[in-house]
């Protein structure tokens, strides 16, 4: 890892030109979606009003956009926990997901005796688990950041697995005709090598650890997202409801964001398969 | 006493750098195995350059392999200056060069280069310059460029500085220029002729191409198939030195047709 950040990003562009320059050619490539995106808000709009659809159903995106402000104060005070719990089972689950996978490409014997294990944590229902975590944990932080990490976990064990043997044979070969240490090609190598395969589960990960987080909070939880959409639902808030589905679509997509700039910043080069 | 002091540099360079002696390499267990060498034999004088022909599946990779400590051997002695292949290794008598460049494509061009400075034992081992190796190879100023930037003539140089950045005593090249069109592979053979000239280095190149062979080669070593073993060990000599020129010569074109027939007789 530190041997890809090791190359500073270097540019030809003047930093400010280049800034402004990248701005109007990101607007250029995202005007589309946002015209799509505008577009579909006023069909909703529009359907709503001349449909006369109760609110109770689906709010008008005014509506919603007049929740967002009424309600700010409240939504503030439960994103953050959410997005707390979110980011640490985020850290957790891919920190365990990527040193259980380096384990398992240091040891064939590891990998028959624990992948097994790994697909069966995979294949539990994560809502059913979520019941149980509380029972153990009680409610606080704990059990939201571990169904937040278990979603993340498994993506990334695999394709970090695959990642950390993409390496090809002839790079291996090279490596020991140098007599490289297993550390070395570890570091060398092999981490370099997987990082592709890893942004891709990470970027995975981004959205579904939100998802884990809000789950959890649905099981008796009395804040976060998750708390606020229940009492939002059994209230018959719609508007607020909506307003907070519309924050945590937001939470994702911030976090996503992140993983795809850290990627942009650190994957640079082009896969050999050029070569 | 002239003649004495040459008959004596003549018996110090045909010391062999590489000495073989009846080995054999075998893949796989029962049913499935196959003799890849069978009783291979053979000496590479020091500072000498030995091209290495013969029919697709004969063993010509294995046997490099082989001497590289890349493959087992199932029988037999291989000695790298006097040493074990695998003792060879990690003294770092030899470099290898790859048929695809096998350039870590996160890294530039340089750090490339400086690798075989960064990983490995050390103990008191002296690097030669990785900025001015790069500049043997024709690329100075792209120090800085990722290896999908370069081209594939390119990319093989800049294996061939990552490989001689140890100062080996031995090059070991399984087709390094396989790959390229031929201008490119041309120029490359000269500079390669050039660099062996400067270094003393001994070379072993495996190649398909018979003009290449016999344009590189002191020796041509001839393998033949199923199971891979020496047909020939035939010396190529050409008095009027090697230019790319001499490719037109009636010497050149001698050459080149003796080893065409051997190479039909190995099939
Ligand atoms: N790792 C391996 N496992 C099993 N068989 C192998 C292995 N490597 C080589 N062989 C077999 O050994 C024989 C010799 O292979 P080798 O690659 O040395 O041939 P080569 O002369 O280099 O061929 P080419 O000119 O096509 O590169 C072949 O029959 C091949 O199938
Ligand atoms: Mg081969």
């Amino acid at each position: 890892m530190t041997d890809a950040l090791s190359n500073p990003v270097t540019s030809n562009v003047e930093p400010n030109e280049g800034f402004i320059h990248r701005f109007g050619e990101g607007l250029q490539r995202s005007l589309p979606v946002i015209l799509t995106a505008g577009g579909l808000l006023i069909v909703w709009q529009v359907g709503v009003t001349v449909f006369n659809v109760p609110t109770f159903m689906a709010p008008s995106p005014t509506a919603i956009a007049v929740a967002l402000y009424e309600n700010a104060g409240t939504l503030w005070r439960n994103v953050q926990p959410t997005m707390l719990e979110a980011a640490l089972g985020f850290v957790f689950g891919n920190l365990f997901a990527i040193l259980l996978a380096i384990w398992f490409v240091h040891s064939p014997t590891a990998e028959q005796a624990v992948y097994p294990l790994a697909v069966f944590v995979k294949a539990i229902p994560i809502i059913a688990l979520a019941p149980i975590l509380v029972l153990i944990f009680g409610n606080g932080l704990t059990p939201k950041i571990i169904i937040a990490a278990l979603i993340c976990f498994f993506p990334t064990l695999v394709n970090m697995v695959q990642g950390l043997k993409s390496a090809s044979p002839a790079m291996l070969d090279l490596m020991r005709v140098l007599s490289a240490s297993p550390n070395e090609i570890l570091w060398k190598v092999r981490i370099p090598a997987s990082l592709p395969f890893l942004f891709a589960a990470l970027r995975i990960a981004a959205t579904s650890c939100v998802m884990g987080a809000i789950v959890a909070e649905w099981i008796g939880s009395t804040y976060g997202l998750g708390a606020l959409i229940i009492d939002a639902t059994f209230n018959f808030r719609s508007a607020l409801l909506y307003a907070t589905v519309v924050i945590a679509a937001l939470l994702a997509v911030l976090l996503f964001s992140l993983v795809s700039l850290a990627e942009s910043r650190i994957v640079r080069w082009k896969p050999a398969a050029s070569e | 006493m002239l003649a004495a002091l040459e008959q004596n540099l003549e018996t110090s360079a045909s010391h062999p750098a590489i000495s073989v002696r009846n080995v054999s390499v075998r893949f796989g267990e029962g049913r499935g195995e196959v003799t890849a060498l069978s009783d291979v034999s053979l000496d590479i004088p020091e500072g000498g350059f030995v091209t290495m022909l013969g029919p697709s599946g004969c063993g010509k990779s294995t046997l490099l392999r082989a001497i590289a400590d890349l493959v087992p051997t199932s029988g037999g002695d291989i000695s790298v200056l006097g040493r074990s292949p695998r003792q060879a290794r990690e003294g770092r008598d030899f470099a290898f060069v790859f048929q695809d460049a096998t350039l870590l494509p996160w890294r530039s061009v340089i750090d490339n280069v400086r690798l075989p400075i960064e990983v490995g034992k050390k103990n008191g081992a002296s690097f030669d310059d990785p900025h001015k190796l790069l500049a043997m190879v024709g690329l100075a100023g792209r120090e800085d460029a990722l290896p999908h930037e370069l081209s594939g003539g390119m990319r093989q140089r800049v294996a061939i500085a990552r490989a001689l950045v140890t100062r080996p005593r031995i090059l070991l090249m399984d087709e390094p220029f396989g790959a390229l069109d031929e201008i490119t592979r041309d120029k490359l053979n000269e500079e390669l002729l050039r660099i062996w000239q400067e270094t003393g280095t001994t070379i072993v190149f495996v190649t398909h191409s018979i003009p290449e062979a016999a344009f590189l080669g002191q020796h041509v070593l001839m393998l033949k198939a199923h199971p891979g073993r020496v047909k020939d060990f035939m010396k190529v000599d050409f008095p009027s030195g090697r230019s790319l020129a001499i490719r037109d010569t009636v010497e050149f074109i001698t050459v080149t047709a003796r080893l065409r027939t051997m190479l039909e007789e190995c099939l």
